[in-house]
């Protein structure tokens, strides 16, 4: 039964898919829309292995500082998160700064860090950070909130240290919360990266695409955004493997 | 059962309030070796509380705890103490969810495995040791969740409705099976319940309590002989201490 479900929950959203791409399709074929308003998605693919060899170089500025923004977003929303859960004036303290900071449009963060920190990889990498963190280090939070209060009363009638509840039970009864949060983080860190590039920068996805468009290379800004999807989607992927790796008590629940 | 039974707990003179809510009310027990007692009452009555008290998660307004004649009053860490959820970790094995208790305590896990790897046949759990929690029937999770509270102290345990949450037939088994496990520790239980013909089923006495705020209002010899087959329910005896019971509550 489960096994139909999951395979009937496939099939909806790819069928969906499919029809959407089918109607893209015939509409720019059909010449209903000019191709170079735009391209069809034929033409996406095509260009986007044509491209390939010359984006390489930028792919990998993209994916590095896509990759240590969403590392270092980790290890301070998990760091913060445990002070936080553990210090009460400091999470009233902090909690609504953390919220309102989200209030703050990126595209308005991106050029400042461009003039404050240079044109290279590091202002990037804030961005990523900036972006991931925060769903991270809430759903971490909420996580920490959850847990059942008898099961700490369980753990507090067994004798055991403030720490002991934290790393036997309050920790680990979070990870699924963790990985909520790390889910969106990585959606996110590809077009976090994309978007410091294009406020800025000496290479990368984004500068690539802010030249294509520039010279209405449009299928050429329609296969960038294409590989952003495909790496966004991959990335969501190998966190979702992951958290089943990690976590095998989880996998009947999925 | 000996007439000299040396006296594990006794709980004296304990009031609680929270707020303005009086929920215990002068309320004495005593435990003796060996002993299994219930504490039977409605819901909301205060009946968990007085086990967080004796648990020594939180401290009575007035009155002290004692066990074996030593005051652990609001001090945790003694008795073993059993909810009604079975608060497994999910995450752990039951081989290491059972010694949870004996890690808490600075045990080495491989150790710990190994002192409590012995106990799954006692607790019909053999073949279990190494799954997950969502891998077992709800009746078999109550057993693990007994099994570790037994790990942690042998001697006296705590059961907050532990059936409670089981289908009728579940929970007819999982009593038979408790005696039965029972015969073969020694240990002294207070166990919590709302179910009348289980309090009279399991119990050597029964401690009838009042609707909130929990007051005692009678202490009833159960004298069925032991061992207890399913059948007694359905002695004369059994139903003429039901209709005392129904009575006084
Ligand atoms: N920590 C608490 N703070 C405030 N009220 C509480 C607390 N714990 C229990 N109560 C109240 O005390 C009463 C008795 O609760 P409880 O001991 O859980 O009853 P029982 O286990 O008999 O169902 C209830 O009305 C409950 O709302
Ligand atoms: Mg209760």
């Amino acid at each position: 039964m489960r096994k139909l479900e999951n395979i009937e929950n496939r099939i909806i959203p790819i069928t969906f898919l499919g029809i959407l791409i089918f109607l893209w399709y015939f509409v720019v074929e059909r010449g209903i829309i000019q191709r170079f308003i735009l391209p069809s998605p034929v033409d996406a693919v095509t260009t986007l292995f044509r491209i390939l060899p010359e984006i390489k170089h930028h792919l990998i500025v993209t994916l590095t500082e896509a990759f240590y923004g969403l590392i270092f977003a980790i290890v301070l929303a998990v760091a913060l998160a445990v002070l936080m859960d553990n210090i009460l004036m400091l999470k009233r303290a902090l909690y609504p700064l953390l919220v309102i900071s989200q209030t703050i449009p990126i595209l308005v963060l991106a050029p400042l860090f461009a003039m404050w920190f240079g044109l290279g990889k590091f202002p990037k990498i804030i961005v990523v950070m900036l972006v991931c963190f925060f769903p991270i280090i809430v759903s971490l939070l909420e996580g920490f909130d959850s847990v059942d209060k008898d099961l700490i009363n369980l753990m507090k009638s067994m004798g055991a240290s403030k720490i002991k509840i934290f790393t036997m039970v309050k920790f680990p009864a979070s990870i699924v919360n963790f990985f909520t949060g790390l889910k969106v983080a990585a959606t996110y860190c590809i077009m976090a990266a994309f978007i410091g590039e294009w406020m800025g920068g000496k290479a990368g996805l984004g500068l690539y695409m802010m030249r294509a468009k520039k010279s209405l290379r449009i299928d050429k800004v329609f296969a960038v955004v294409l590989l952003i999807v495909i790496l966004s989607m991959v990335l969501f992927k190998i966190v979702s493997i992951l958290q089943r790796l990690l976590m095998p008590w989880n996998n009947e629940k999925q | 059962m000996s007439t000299y039974q040396k006296n594990k707990l006794s709980v004296n003179n304990i009031y609680k309030s929270f707020g303005d809510i009086s929920v215990i009310d002068d309320v004495s027990l005593e435990l003796k070796e060996n002993e299994f007692v219930s504490l039977l009452g409605p819901s909301g009555s205060g009946k968990s509380t007085i086990f967080n008290i004796i648990a020594g998660l939180i401290k009575p307004d007035k009155g002290k705890v004692y066990i074996e004649d030593m005051d652990f009053t609001g001090r945790s860490g003694r008795v073993s103490y059993m909810y009604q959820k079975d608060l497994l970790l999910p995450w752990k094995k039951i081989i290491d969810n059972a010694a949870l208790p004996l890690v808490i305590k600075g045990t080495k896990k491989k150790e710990a495995r190994e002192m409590v790897k012995g106990y799954f046949k006692i607790f019909g759990l053999e073949g279990f040791e190494y799954k997950y929690p969502f891998q077992l029937s709800g009746g078999m999770r109550q057993r693990a969740a007994l099994m570790r509270t037994y790990m942690f102290s042998k001697d006296i345990i705590l059961l907050d409705e532990p059936f409670g949450g089981l289908d009728a037939i579940t929970k007819r088994r999982m009593q038979y099976w408790l005696l039965d496990v029972l015969s073969n520790l020694n240990a002294s239980i207070i166990f919590i319940t709302h179910d009348i013909d289980e309090a009279i089923f399991l119990s050597d006495r029964v401690y009838i309590l009042s609707d909130r705020p929990a007051r005692v209002k009678t202490e009833i010899k159960i004298d069925l002989p032991r061992p207890r087959k399913n059948q007694v329910i359905t002695t004369p005896r059994f139903n003429e201490i039901k209709k005392d019971i129904i009575n006084i509550l």
